[in-house]
């Protein structure tokens, strides 16, 4: 398999992930200060670089069998997780996921919020907002590169694909100096769901000794079932008139 | 005690999400494919597919029902 499927996997995957923690480094540095904002942003981002150099050669040097088997098995639990509450979106029974609004609950909070300095930090409540959305976001993103990365055997194209995804999200989100409310962000959530079951897919079960048809080019053919199957879930009875999709009965607020 | 709850809370939370039901559908498919491949000599590509797509539509029943 080339590196480019994984490399764009990984971009529309950490694209998603970097809109979301683009919104609250905007609420933060907008309405607080930038400085203790980027401040941490720039703690959450080593603390995100530290794991992918120390997970990343780790877990290549498992064997390749055990390796797919586990990551397979992580990333269709993962896939179908993102997948399910895709759905459910489309349907209606969840609240589409809305940058704008998400923003503007994060400002509301951070004008709320007293101004207290530690250390070199002088606004507190900036930096640990800044860190904890940059290190939530990116623990996602860290979680694909390196199982995308380890089982391609070729981390370095799963850090460019995701490298080029932030640094595409922040030069939009420093033109625009907005949330990206725009972007297609639940259609990509989907797509991406789509791509992570996929592999897990075929990778788990290429690690529990199977052999595709047609090897490699099986993901060809399962990438579009996948996303037949998820589309045709798509086409469920809608909630009825008079329920909030926002308070779905069974489901809770997360934010993939 | 209590932080290590909440770290394991949160890892489940990241990897697992709403419907544990899903992961040990998943799980429970790659075992048998393990076995079909390596006791029965059964090339049981199709099993994994088969469960993911019935575990994402049993879950997705689950949520809209009620």
């Amino acid at each position: 398999m080339t590196a480019l499927p994984l490399i764009l996997t990984v971009f529309v995957a950490c694209a998603v992930e970097a809109i979301e923690a683009l919104t609250i480094v905007l609420a933060a540095g907008l309405t607080r200060e930038w400085r203790s904002t980027f401040q941490g942003m720039a703690v959450a981002l080593a603390v995100l670089a530290a794991i992918v150099a120390a997970l990343g050669p780790t877990i290549t040097l498992l064997p390749l069998t055990a390796l797919r088997l586990a990551v397979g098995a992580l990333l269709a639990v993962f896939g179908l997780q993102w997948l399910r509450k895709a759905i459910l979106r489309a349907t209606g029974y969840k609240s589409l996921h809305d940058e704008a609004s998400a923003y503007l609950r994060e400002v509301t909070a951070a004008k709320a919020a007293g101004i207290s300095s530690r250390g070199r930090v002088h606004d507190w409540y900036a930096f640990t907002l800044a860190f904890k959305g940059v290190l939530l976001e990116g623990l996602e993103v860290v979680f694909i590169v390196i199982t995308f990365g380890a089982n391609q055997r070729n981390v370095g194209a799963a850090v460019i694909g995701a490298a080029a995804a932030v640094v595409v999200v922040a030069v939009t989100g420093v033109l625009v100096r907005a949330p990206l409310a725009k972007v297609p962000e639940n259609a990509m959530k989907f797509a991406v769901g789509i791509m992570l079951t996929s592999f897990g897919i075929f990778w788990g079960a290429e690690g529990a000794g199977v052999a595709w048809p047609g090897q490699d080019a099986a993901l060809l053919v399962l990438v579009p079932v996948v996303a037949l199957v998820a589309l045709c879930y798509t086409l469920l009875p809608r909630p009825r008139r008079g329920r909030s999709p926002a308070e779905p009965a069974t489901e809770k607020v997360v934010s993939s | 005690m209590r932080r290590l709850k909440s770290i394991g809370a949160f890892w489940y939370d990241f990897v697992v999400g709403d419907d544990w039901r899903v992961a040990v559908v998943v799980v429970a498919a790659l075992a048998l494919t393990t076995v079909l491949v390596h006791a029965a000599g059964v090339n049981a590509w199709w099993l994994l597919p088969v469960c993911v797509f019935a575990a994402l539509g049993w879950s997705l029943r689950r949520a809209t029902r009620s």
